[in-house]
């Protein structure tokens, strides 16, 4: 049984290694992704309010206005009254601002992020005089970059299996490849246990290589073990290819098999929290992406890789994961088909 | 000698369709077997009944005298009409691939020797021409040092040398002992390879024996061939067969000379005219109706 298995596992995996394109986009991918959002987010990041100042740039004191230190605000100097005005009629600027002998701002009363710009603006002001107390944050900021590389990564897990295997078996099955595995003594459990294997391989090797990538080169946080980490993404993978393997059990169309196999990704990678958190979205939709395997990698990965969580801590999601898998897994081989009827 | 398979009352049903309509038949130990008939026939379905790959609404197959099971598969080796290989992977690694699936295997340069594929080895399996891809699945079916090898349309597709190529091949596996079963179109075929053979028709068998015991029962004289454009006259008083998609008329004829003189008010032409044996295409046409190949 170990040599029928071994022999489909080793095929796979050199089919795979050497189908260079579909490896190169497997690497390619979540590090182009990781690097361009770590430029993106890094920094001052993006500016979420316009706002203009009128006086000339010679006359601004950042040390007398602290308000002209704010972060995600861009500040641009004017000296032309009535052009500045016409750009906060027309939404272009969304405060403006002079700082003179006498201090003074104008705002659009009907814009939304003008009114957001004026409350920073008193704020600001009255920190100044000393009448509102500023209170900094303890500790590290989680940069975006620490909070999306599970994300990243889970979400490259899952269409590497989804696609690597539910797709695959699809084309064996329709091509015939799977027929004549049939007319051998491979059972259906070896053959399911091979691509399992295979997979799970490639893609920890993968992850394994992009996450130490961008983990030497961006200081990418880890507070846990990596123990618990390897085990998470084991878990993830099983589970992954274990849905792959249950949406093409019976399938002989490799159409249908991308809509299904889509149908499932797309709700996976925006309930699972791959790029934004939940925490704002309703209990509702919150317990309903508990369904996903997605979402219990990568809450347990976030877990012990921005708080240190012990395996303990994250048991709940590895149960999860772990009782998906034995029934995507079951459900896979009871309906297994080995070719088109 | 002992029998190696043996298909009992198969029935295939589809929706509306009888595929394999009560199919029953033997084949000796080390024989080379022939299921003949046109598209469509039931041959393949029958055949992969018997492999295990499609399930029989009803019937048994049995091998070396018992239930075909575990054993079964472990013992044949079997070449579909189209099987699509693993892709990136060379030759051998198919080879290799496929022979851990057995318990029973077979020295791989022996067969990649006995299949020519010597200079293929390293090649990547999408690379292969026709006859080169048909020579690396009769490999892939011997793997495993089968008992009984099943090809399925195995020279469907290939140019007249593969084709005698095959034959070749096919002749030589069955001199170590191997029982072949094969299913083809070609008259021509199984002919030159067949010990035995069985036509089918419409899901059933209509006549089975050897080529030249089968003939022998149908034909006891030639066959004069000759262009239907040289014909003036009237046939009505002489039995013939007319074969319009073919352009030609046939008669049967004991004493070809009488038959000719009989023929000569009404043909314009002698030069065009063919007497040759009855072949297995003949025997289908008139069992059956119609051609082998349409």
């Amino acid at each position: 049984m170990l040599a029928r298995i071994f022999a489909i596992f080793s095929a796979r995996n050199r089919e795979f290694l050497r189908d260079r394109g579909t490896l190169a986009w497997n690497i390619v991918l979540p590090v182009v992704l990781m690097f361009g959002l770590s430029f993106a987010f890094s920094g001052d990041g993006r500016d979420e309010y316009t706002v203009g100042v009128l006086q000339e740039a010679e006359t601004l004191d950042t040390e007398q206005h602290p308000f002209l230190n704010t972060r995600f605000i861009k500040f641009v100097v004017v000296d032309d009254e009535s052009d500045a005005f016409r750009k906060i009629e027309r939404h272009q600027f969304d405060l403006l601002v002079q700082f003179d002998d006498h201090d003074r701002y104008w705002v659009n009363p009907d814009s939304p992020k003008g009114y957001f710009a004026e409350r920073l603006l008193l704020q600001a002001d009255a920190a100044d005089r000393g009448i509102i107390e500023k209170e900094d944050i303890s500790g590290d900021a989680i940069r975006y970059v620490d909070w999306v590389l599970p994300g990243i990564l889970g979400m490259n897990m899952m269409f590497s299996c989804l696609f690597g295997v539910g797709y695959v078996v699809v084309r064996y099955r329709k091509n015939g490849f799977l027929k004549r595995l049939r007319a051998t003594p491979l059972r259906a459990f070896e053959f399911i246990v091979a691509q399992i294997g295979s997979r799970m391989v490639l893609i920890m090797i993968i992850t394994i290589f992009v996450y130490t990538g961008t983990h030497l080169i961006l200081g990418t946080r880890m507070e846990g073990n990596y123990f618990t980490l390897m085990l998470i993404a084991m878990l993830g993978a099983v589970s992954m290819v274990s849905l792959g393997l249950l949406i093409a059990a019976r399938i002989t169309s490799e159409e249908l098999a991308g809509g299904l196999l889509n149908m499932i990704n797309w709700p996976m990678m925006l309930l699972s929290g791959v790029w934004f958190s939940l925490e704002g979205a309703g209990p509702i939709l919150q317990a309903a992406a508990k369904i996903f395997p997605l979402t219990h990698i990568l809450d347990s990965a976030r877990a012990v890789m921005l708080d240190g969580a012990t395996i303990l801590d994250v048991m709940p999601s590895l149960l999860a994961l772990l009782t998906m898998s034995a029934v995507f897994l079951g459900l896979g081989s009871r309906f297994f088909r080995w070719h088109q009827i | 000698m002992a029998t190696a398979l043996e298909a009992r009352n198969l029935v295939k049903h589809y929706p509306g369709v009888v595929a394999v309509d009560n199919v029953s038949f033997c084949v000796e130990e080390g024989a080379c077997f022939g299921l003949l008939g046109p598209n469509g026939a039931g041959k393949t379905t029958t055949v992969e009944i018997i492999e295990g790959v499609t399930p029989a609404t009803s019937g048994e197959v049995w091998y070396m005298g018992e239930p075909a099971g575990p054993r079964f598969r472990e013992e044949a080796g079997i070449q579909f009409q189209n099987t699509a290989l693993q892709d990136y992977l060379t030759v051998r690694e198919t080879l290799e691939m496929f022979q851990r699936l057995y318990e029973r295997r077979a020295e791989l340069d022996a067969i990649i020797e006995e299949c020519s594929l010597q200079e293929l080895v390293d090649r990547d399996n999408r690379k292969l021409s026709g006859g080169q891809r048909q020579r690396l699945l009769l490999a892939v079916a011997l793997v495993n040092q089968p008992r009984l090898v099943f090809l399925d349309e195995p020279t469907t597709g290939l140019d007249p040398q593969a084709r005698r190529n095959f034959w070749d091949l096919v002749q030589k596996i069955q001199s170590h002992g191997t029982t072949v079963i094969l299913t083809t179109h070609y008259m021509d075929e199984a002919q030159v390879l067949c010990n035995e053979i069985a036509i089918m028709d419409v899901g059933k068998i209509i006549a089975q024996g050897s080529p030249d015991q089968l003939l022998l029962e149908h034909y006891q004289g030639l066959i004069i061939e000759m262009p239907i454009a040289d014909i003036c006259g009237d046939l009505s008083d002489i039995e013939h067969r007319l074969l319009d998609n073919l352009g030609v008329v046939e008669i049967v004829s004991n004493d070809v000379s009488a038959s000719l003189q009989a023929l000569s008010p009404q043909v314009t032409d002698f030069n065009h005219i063919k007497i040759r044996q009855a072949n297995l295409e003949d025997l289908f046409l008139d069992l059956t109706g119609h051609s082998l190949r349409a």
